[in-house]
């Protein structure tokens, strides 16, 4: 059922992570066959700004995840403000505007989740910077479904509470500095 | 819950009930089940499965947790500005105004649009159809009564979106919970409405159902937008959610946007 899926990269973040993205997504080039979706906390409402931002930022094109968006190869997607992300079996995209989940929506978890339970071994997650517990549990899913997961180094996150909270729940994969993820990301 | 065991219940729920979640979306329908499964702390799949065939109260309250009841007074303050000042004027016009609310949950945005039709002094002369799948939901609705926790956040919502006078007239704070004027519900209809099954039951100048269709694959969308247009007169307008769209399905071609950015549209074809 998960062929046609390509493989996906999601990366989630809080307080702090945006810098790590801002410095992370120019250095993606075309080479880079991964769909990417990133889930960002943020507060409801300028809602289009950090797509745009990340946008000018990226050579890969960056666009909001719209509902019923195929995951496509190459694209990175950016979690609107104020829904939660799900993976349908046919590799679409489902926005969903329930209940927060740790306080936030969109939350990490959900979409961690969601995706490890279809994509499983063709998906690999990371957990950057933040106050929260959002992305533990997610972490936990992906990696018993097989996926590859893995922390920003929680010595060098601006908030390191949510890495080390990741890590205290589930044995990660790898533990990443801001100047090895680009080669993780590419090797995926 | 593996995606055999949702499918199972799924089909029960169809069969025994009639309520049909095929042309749901499966990750959200798969991610509330497991939620309640989850929640309730069922020893097993089958004894989950054998609640729900045989106890009519546990269904009513699984169908209440299935479908997504999340909502506020004046979400998206700047959608109830469009509304405000692009689309009631317009409904001013006519000597009877009928709105369809699809999808109303528990109602706070039917409340909402009570609110401006009194505030532009067109209540007296409009009915809101308020529907929903759910009969539990709808009993919340009619009540009226919301957190009174909540209303400092609707009390803002309603002021962003254009609301000149001081929000507490609109409910009487009793503890901890507000409850609306009757005066706002009684031009409200409440009753049950499955967009799946059910057919059209009126015409009117206004349908709002938001945050709705996402939960629908395409084919069900595209049903469920026919309903509607069959549902409105002609320049009658259509409003979604935040992230709901007209572009690529079937009916786009018989509307035009009229306030892209908040998800207006106005019938201009049949």
């Amino acid at each position: 059922m998960t062929v046609s899926i390509p493989r996906t990269l999601v990366i989630g973040g809080s307080a702090g992570s945006l810098e790590v993205l801002l410095q992370l997504l120019p250095l993606l080039d075309p080479a880079c066959k991964l769909a990417i979706i990133i889930v960002l906390h943020r507060k409801s409402d300028n809602d289009s700004l950090l797509s745009d931002l990340l946008a000018a930022r990226s050579i890969l094109p960056v666009k909001e995840a719209e509902e019923k968006d195929l995951l496509t190869a190459g694209m990175v997607y950016v979690v609107p403000s104020d829904y939660h992300l799900l993976i349908e079996p046919d590799g679409t995209i489902t926005l969903d505007y329930s209940e927060k989940v740790n306080y936030s929506r969109p939350s990490i978890d959900v979409t961690f989740i969601s995706a490890a339970e279809v994509i499983k071994e063709q998906l690999a997650c990371l957990l950057l910077s933040g106050a929260n517990t959002d992305g533990g549990e997610g972490l936990q899913m992906a990696k018993a479904m097989g996926a590859v997961v893995a922390v920003q180094d929680p010595a060098e996150a601006e908030v390191s509470f949510m890495p080390k909270y990741a890590m205290g729940v589930v044995k990660v994969d790898r533990v990443l500095r801001q100047r090895d993820m680009v080669e993780w990301v590419m090797s995926l | 819950m593996t995606d055999e065991e949702v499918n199972i219940l799924l089909n029960d729920l169809l069969e025994q009930y009639g309520y049909d979640f095929t042309d749901y979306s499966f990750a959200s329908v798969k991610r509330r089940l497991q939620r309640v499964y989850t929640n309730d702390r069922f020893p097993s799949f089958a004894e989950f499965r054998y609640r729900v065939r045989m106890d009519s109260t546990y269904l009513t309250y699984l169908m209440e947790q299935i479908t997504v009841n999340v909502t506020e007074m004046f979400r998206d303050p700047a959608f109830f500005q469009a509304l405000r000042k692009q689309v009631l004027p317009v409904l001013a016009t006519y000597p009877f105004i009928r709105i369809w609310h699809a999808g109303c949950s528990t109602g706070e945005e039917v409340y909402s649009m009570a609110i401006l039709l009194k505030e532009m002094n067109l209540l007296h002369k409009s009915v809101i159809y308020a529907t929903d799948i759910n009969e539990s939901v709808l009993e919340k609705a009619r009540k009226g009564i919301f957190p009174l926790a909540y209303m400092q956040q609707y009390s803002q919502n309603y002021q962003q979106s254009g609301g000149q006078h001081d929000f507490s007239q609109y409910y009487a704070a009793n503890y901890e919970y507000a409850k609306f004027s009757e005066s706002l519900s009684e031009k409200i209809v409440f009753s049950a409405h499955n967009l799946v099954t059910d057919r059209s039951f009126n015409e009117f100048q206004l349908i709002i159902c938001r945050n709705v269709l996402i939960y629908f694959n395409k084919e069900l969308q595209d049903k469920v937008l026919h309903l509607f247009s069959e549902s409105l007169e002609p320049l009658g307008f259509m409003a979604l959610g935040a992230k709901e769209t007209l572009r690529f399905t079937t009916v786009a071609p018989l509307f035009k946007p009229l306030a892209q950015k908040e998800k207006i549209w106005r019938k201009i074809a049949t």
